[in-house]
Order: structure tokens, then sequence, then C-alpha cells
């Protein structure tokens, strides 16, 4: 089943086609990797699919359903969750109390003015941070937090609307690379349990090799390449993208040994 | 016809020195991004210093002379108090910037006060431009014609200076970058410096231009700079040629009220002439509701160095905070004892509690709601005129006054707020300082309801509570009642959405959270409690004016809450206490109050940036978070 499907979708900044005409669809328990140098367009397209952005042109449908011009909170209650390539969290919280955040949003108890959030869905949201292994933490204020962790909270925030489709724009920026796979593992899984449909950017190559079900490419706006991880690698036109040409990317099993032509970009410093 | 064209030309003489002060402020904004409150104190300073000039030298030269002096004099002060004043503040948050240079203008009024005196000077008339000429049927001052060519020039040459010289391209970088500007080698403290003495040196000429046309007074200093807030923010903050075009247009704006006159229609009486206030603060209101960044402005550049220190996590209190609370809530009841030995003792208590009711409500929206409110007096208002208005034209009894209150505050909260949540920061400040100018206008200038500048007097709370200890406990429970709800609304869901808005209004977008609508709600919320203290207030003193709604009541707040530290829910508590304290105590026993209401500003802003309520936590060695 198709959960979301974009159409010749197009932003412009200026003069600047920053995502030109591009379209992919993302099917429910799909893992999908959305790929390119920096400047491709990657979080303008996230961007435009959860609402902080309007496109020029082009349709959005998730489930269905068209969600052009609607604002990012609607498109939370429609089921879908979103971290972003700067983390953002709520820094005067503890830990739990973020994750709580998104549980009384998505249960409609943001009006309440008399029971204590503190109280309210306690146990669903340190399952949560259990999931992604930030329980010990709970009671820390966000503030506080390594980025990596940080990350990891933002994910449980993510999750805490049970959404049909995650988006994660770059979701392991600022991890160990030993974190990253044990990160892209767990998304992985819940993708399989939940049926959920996934779209994430990743600038670790071996992790989005060793992890992803399907690659979409983007360069300059364009979507260049679409397709199973193996065609992807061997693509020429991704390569040239990539590395100029003339290289290619190791045959040698992903996740393990492979050159990571790119980790050295991912790591943006925290805010 | 010709009236409205005289007045239109009056209009393009006084739009000369609002131009003069609404630039430098612009200037400086740019660069340093300084709303510097004590601009209207340097214009203020410029027409005194023009005036000690042109007394001692006379004639001509003097008066000339005196005018060029008294600006350079201007600068050379701004220079002074941007070296040994602004340099500590420019890493701190912008609340803190604007309520420093705040007190730094009451200080400069009380030494205004100490030098030349309370009394109005007026100066000489402009020799050689002292006659009048005839337009438009009317005799217009030569003197005006001169302002009316002064303010294009003065616009030019700023132009020029900004467009080709290397100092004005370094402003321009300034205003676009700082930190690269900075990066790339340029000394910023030189230019910062410099910018700031310009843009004093444009405000002291304003005032010195003055000098043949209106009497140097001490009230000029406040009048000047929301005159100059309301110009920037229309023109734009940082633009030049936006300063010009809104000063002209709220000069010809004032001109046509006062050319339109009284109007009537039906029943209804309209003096226009009396309406000028409130014209040009609905025109700043509109025009930033349709430009959020002015005519002429632009989104500024965020400042990376710069940013409020995030708060702490809340906690529930703790053993400490409730036996503290409790043995306090009982030593407040046991006040009416002392009745007898210190009859002050309840007036003074009751005025605490009414401080803390007003400061616990503005803490609401300044510090979980992060909303930065400079007219929280705007509410305080509301509910004072609303409950005197019941009981004077609907003799309703105390209760429903009482009632009449909040409900006032809370309509005119639903209105403001409803404006204001679409902007945020220093602009956010600025129009909910036009609001409060608006209610303290319509107080002041709607004589037939409202009483005018007397008034209304008389409206003693009648029996049971005639007598001052049965109101002071009736003030008690009703303090009690409103801090415990407020912060009871901070633990629950919506005040944790509130913060989480705060906190980043990216996250709390993608978890669904409608950011706009619960700072509406927290805004309504505030005032709603803000009314309530004005009612209490009303029924305290037994009168209302519009002189105890003013921006002074708004700048209380404030330094109310950022004394406490507005980090801290007691804050607030402890800072209303403090500071209402103080005032009755020292400052009703001198002339030199406003100096030393500038000295503590200058002194939380400077030393204390958490307030008592931080202080007190670095002091014990306990987290923040901890005394809560």
């Amino acid at each position: 089943m198709t959960t979301l499907k974009i159409r010749h979708l197009t932003k412009l900044f200026g003069g600047v086609r920053a995502v030109d005409d591009v379209s992919f669809s993302v099917r429910s328990g799909e893992f999908l990797a959305l790929i390119g140098p920096n400047g491709a367009g990657k979080s303008t397209c996230f961007n435009m699919i959860n609402g902080q952005l309007a496109p020029n042109a082009g349709d959005i449908r998730f489930s269905g359903r068209s969600i052009v011009g609607l604002p990012p909170r609607a498109i939370f209650r429609m089921g879908v969750g979103r971290t972003f390539q700067i983390a953002a969290t709520f820094a005067s919280m503890t830990v739990l109390e973020n994750v709580q955040m998104g549980l009384i949003s998505h249960a409609a108890q943001l009006f309440g003015l008399w029971r204590p959030a503190r109280v309210l869905h306690r146990e669903p949201a340190i399952e949560l941070l259990r999931q992604v292994g930030m329980a010990d933490a709970a009671d820390r204020a966000c503030r506080e937090l390594a980025y990596g962790d940080v990350k990891r909270v933002e994910l449980a925030i993510a999750l805490a609307n049970a959404p049909r489709l995650l988006l994660m724009d770059e979701p392991t920026a600022g991890m160990a690379p030993r974190e990253r796979n044990d990160l892209i593992a767990l998304v992985k899984q819940l993708v399989v349990e939940r049926n959920m449909a996934v779209l994430f950017t990743e600038h670790s190559m071996d992790v989005v090799f060793a992890h992803a079900d399907r690659v979409i490419v983007l360069a300059r706006g364009k979507l260049i390449a679409d397709g199973a991880v193996a065609a992807i690698r061997d693509d020429p036109q991704v390569q040239e993208v990539y590395f100029g040409t003339g290289k290619t990317f190791s045959r040698r099993t992903a996740g393990h040994q492979a050159p990571r032509p790119c980790t050295d970009q991912s790591s943006p410093s925290p805010p | 016809m010709d009236a409205f064209l005289f007045q239109a030309l009056n209009g393009f003489a006084s739009a000369s020195g609002l131009f003069f002060v609404g630039a430098g402020l612009s200037l400086i904004f740019g660069v340093s991004r300084i709303v510097n409150s004590a601009h209207g104190s340097l214009y203020m300073l410029g027409l005194y210093f023009a005036w000690t000039i042109s007394q001692y030298m006379g004639g001509a030269l003097g008066f000339w002379g005196g005018i060029v002096l008294a600006a350079m004099a201007v600068a050379g002060l701004g220079a002074l108090i941007e070296v040994s004043l602004l340099r500590r503040i420019y890493h701190v948050p912008q609340l803190f910037q604007l309520l420093a240079t705040f007190g730094l203008m009451l200080v400069i009024n009380d030494v205004a006060l100490g030098l030349w005196g309370a009394e109005d000077l007026l100066g000489p008339r402009a020799p050689g431009l002292s006659g009048f000429v005839t337009i438009f049927g009317r005799r217009l001052p030569q003197y005006d014609l001169f302002l009316i060519v002064v303010g294009p020039l003065v616009l030019v040459a700023l132009h020029l200076l900004l467009a080709r010289s290397r100092f004005g391209r370094l402003i321009r970088a300034a205003t676009q970058d700082r930190e690269m500007l900075g990066a790339l080698g340029v000394n910023q403290a030189l230019l910062f410096t410099a910018v700031f003495a310009l843009g004093s040196f444009l405000a002291g000429l304003g005032g010195a231009l003055q000098l043949a046309r209106e009497p140097a007074s001490l009230s000029l200093d406040l009048a000047v700079i929301s005159e100059a807030f309301v110009v920037v923010v229309i023109g734009g903050m940082g633009s030049i040629t936006g300063a010009f075009v809104a000063a002209v247009l709220i000069a010809q704006i004032k001109a046509l009220c006062i050319a339109i006159g009284v109007v009537s229609i039906g029943e209804l009486t309209i003096n226009f002439s009396q309406l000028t206030l409130v014209a040009e603060f609905v025109v700043m209101a509109a025009v930033l509701v349709v430009r959020p960044y002015g005519l002429f402005g632009r989104p500024q550049g965020a400042v990376r160095s710069a940013g409020d220190a995030a708060d702490m996590p809340l906690r529930p209190a703790g053993r400490p905070l409730l036996v503290a609370a409790t043995a306090l809530a009982l030593a407040l009841l046991s006040l009416p004892l002392l009745e007898a030995r210190f009859p002050y003792a309840l007036i003074v208590g009751t005025d605490v509690l009414i401080a803390v009711v007003f400061a616990t409500s503005l803490h609401f929206i300044m510090g979980p709601g992060g909303m930065h409110s400079f007219g929280h007096a705007a509410y305080f208002g509301l509910g004072a005129y609303g409950a005197a208005l019941a009981v004077k034209w609907l003799a309703l009894p105390l209760g429903a006054a009482l009632l009449c209150a909040p409900l006032a505050a809370l309509a005119g909260a639903l209105l403001f707020g409803w404006f204001a949540v679409r902007l945020s920061g220093i602009y956010l400040a600025m129009l909910t300082l036009a609001f409060a100018q608006i209610v303290w206008s319509i107080a002041f200038q709607w004589e037939e309801v409202t009483g005018g500048s007397n008034g209304l007097l008389g409206i003693w709370p009648p029996s049971p509570f005639d007598n001052r200890a049965a109101y002071y406990l009736l003030t008690l429970a009703v303090a009690v009642v409103a801090v415990i709800v407020l912060r009871r609304l901070l633990f629950a869901p919506f005040g944790y959405a509130l913060r989480a808005g705060r906190d980043s209004p990216l996250r709390a977008g993608a978890i669904g959270i409608d950011v706009r609508r619960m700072q509406w709600l927290g805004f309504a919320l505030s005032g709603l409690v803000c009314g309530l203290a004005g009612g209490l207030f009303v029924f305290a003193k037994g009168s209302i004016s519009p002189e105890a709604i003013g921006v002074g009541r708004s700048i209380d707040g404030i330094v109310m809450v950022l004394l406490g530290g507005i980090q801290s829910l007691i804050g607030p508590i402890v800072g209303a206490g403090v500071y209402s304290l103080l005032q009755d105590m020292v400052m009703r026993q001198t002339d030199y109050w406003r100096a030393l209401l500038g000295g503590v500003i200058l002194l939380i802003v400077l030393l204390f940036p958490g307030g008592i309520a931080g202080a007190l936590a670095r002091w014990t060695q306990t987290p923040a978070g901890a005394s809560r």
C-alpha cells in the first residue's frame, strides 16, 4: 500500500530550483533512503512533506489525501512523525517530559488546565525511551544531553503518535559509527514491527546500503536514481555525483569494512 | 482645505526631530542590536545643552553654535555610555538590554533634574529666522520652514555616508552580519562606539534643533522615546529611509487629526485633535500586523552569540518550599494583629500582594510563554477601570465589580493578544507597549467616561471590607488563589505546551501543537489575572487615574519579574515583594527615586541576571530547579 506519494514536487528559492520536479512514493513497511550531496534538496523535500515549507508546484499525498498547504501540526495529526537535521527538542524539559508532550498532544490533551502533565502517559513514554535506549536518562534535563542522545530522544518523540510515516532527516548525525548502525537497525526493526513507512536521509553510505530497502538519489534538486541498493551502488550517474567519474563504491559487504566516502560530512556540530 | 495644507507643513516640521531620533535609534539597532531606550534622554539632553550654551554665549553664535556644540557633546556622552555600559551587555538577552537602557534613562532624568531643575526652560528665538511667512492664509514660523528643509538634507547626508564612505560600508556590513565582519578582522569595538556616537549625535541634534520651538522639559525623554519606537518599528528596524518615511507618516497623521478637529456624527462627538496619541499607535499596530518587520525592514539576521539562557525543568514543590510557603501564608495572615503598632503595615501589605498578582501574571507570559510584554499595564488598567466604572456607572456591589475587572482585562487581552502573538522579540515588546499606550490615552482623553487625568475617585470597598484589615485579608485570599492557579496551569499540559512553543516552535509544530493559539490563550489568562490585580488596586486606593496605568507600571512589572528571577516560578513573588517594599519604604522618601530605580535595574542586569531567586539557588549550591 502506498503511504506517501509525491508527484512533480518543485520548490524555488528565488531563481534556485531547490527541488525540481521530483516524484517518488513510499509504501508502508518500506525503509526508503533519500541520499544526495549537500545542497541536493533533501531537507527541502522533508520540509515540504512535513508542512514547514509550501511547494511551488506538485502534489504530496499521504494515505491518498493531499497534504499540500497543511501546517505541520495537521500533518502530525494525520500520522506523520518527524526528526530534524538539527535536533529539535524542548530544552527546558526532562527527557521523559519531552516524550510525554508528544503523547499528550496525540491524546488531544494539550488544553488540560489542571492535572499535572508529568503524571500523564508516563508508562508509554518510558517504554518509547526504552526502545531508543534512553530510559535511564528519563529524568535528566534535555539540555544536558550529548547531541547523539538528543537525537535519540527526538526519535522517541517522533514515535509518540504511532506514525504511519516517519521522516528522519539525518537521524544519526553526531553519533559514533557503532551508534549509527544500532539506531538505524532499531528503526528498521520498527518498520517491520509496525509496518511503518520511513523516509530518511543519511550521509553514511554503509549504513544506507546495509539497511535501506530502496534508495532514491537527489542531485541539484533533481531525482537522478530510484531503485534497490545494488542498482544504486552501480549506477554510473550516482557515482559521478558523489565522486566524479572513475571511482566506484566498494563492492564488499556494506556495513562492515566498506570505505565511508561521506561519513566525515555527516557530523554537523551540535547547535 | 488651506487648514489641512497648513497643518501638513507643520507636520513636516515636526517630522524632522522625530526622524533624527528614529534614524539614530535605527542605526544603533542595526549594528549593535541594542534597542536604546535612553535615546529619548539623549534628545532631551541635546535640548538642555543647547539651552545652556545659548544662555552663556548669547546671540546668533550662541544659538547656532550652541546647537552644533550640544549635538557634539551628546555624541561624546553617547560614546562614553557605549564604552562604560553597553559593552558589558552586548551578550545578554535583548530584554535585559532594553531594560538596562531604560534604567539609564531614569538615571539621566534625575541628573537633568539636579542640573536644570524641574521647571521647563524656554529657549530664545532663532536669530535670523525669527519671523513668519504667510502660507495658506496663515503665519508659519520661518524656523519651521528651516526644519522642513533640514530633515531631508540630513537624510541625504546619511545616505551618502552609508553608501559612499568606508565607515558606511562597515555599518551596512555589520547590519547584515556582524559576526562575519568581526571574523574579517574589523575592530568591532571601535565601530560600535562610533556608531553609537553617531546615533547619539543625531538624537542630540534633533533635540537641540527644537531650541526655538519647544521648551526643554524633563518629560521629553519618555515622550520622545515612545514616538521614536513607533517610528523605527513602522519604518523597520535598521532602515534610515524607513525612519524618515515613518516620521513623516506619523507627523502627518497627527497633523491631520489636529486639522480635522471636532467632528459630530449624530449624537457622537469626536475630538480628533485629542486622538493624536491613539492614532499613531493604531497606525503602528496596523503596520506591524501587515508587515511584521516594518515598512522597510527585513527579518533580522540571527544573532548567533546572544540567546536566552534556557530554563531548567520544572520540579513540583518540595518539602522546603511547601514549609516556607505555609509559614509565609501564616505570617501574612497574622499581619492584621500588628495594625495597632504599625498602622502602615496593612497598606504596604496590600500593595505588596497586588504587586505579587501583577508580577506573577506578567511572568506567566514572559517566562514560560517567552513573550516579553512591555505593556502589561494595559490589562492592569483595563481591570482597574473596569471595576471602577462598574461601581461608578452601574453601581455594582464589590463582588460583581471585582468580577468585572478580570473580564474587562480578558476582553482586552484577547483582542491585543491576537495581534501580539503574530510577532516575537523586540517587535512584540513594541507592539504590547503600543497597546498599553492606547489604553492609557483612552483613559486619559475620554474625559466624560474616565474622568480624564483626574481619574475616578471615591471608590472604596463597602462593608464588611471597609476597614484595612478586612480588605487586606480579601486581597490576601485573592492573591493566594491567583498564584496557586497560575502555578497549577504551568504544571498542567497547557503550561507545558506554552513552554514547548517557546523552547522550540519547530518541534512544537511537528508534534501537533498550535503554538500561536497556546500563546494567545496564555496571553488571555495572564491578562485576566492581571485585571484582577487592577481591580484590587482600585478599592485599595479608592481611586484610579491614568498615572497609575502608564508605562511606569509596565516597567515596574518587568523589574519585579527580573529582580526575582525570570527562570524561577517563585521569582515574581520574591521580586514583587522586594521591589514594592523598596518602593514604599525608600523611593517615596526621595525626589531622586528614578535614579535609585535606574540604579537597581542596572545592578540587576550587570550583576544578577538570574535575579534574587537565581542568586539564592546558586548560593545554596542546589541545582536551580530544586528551589522552585
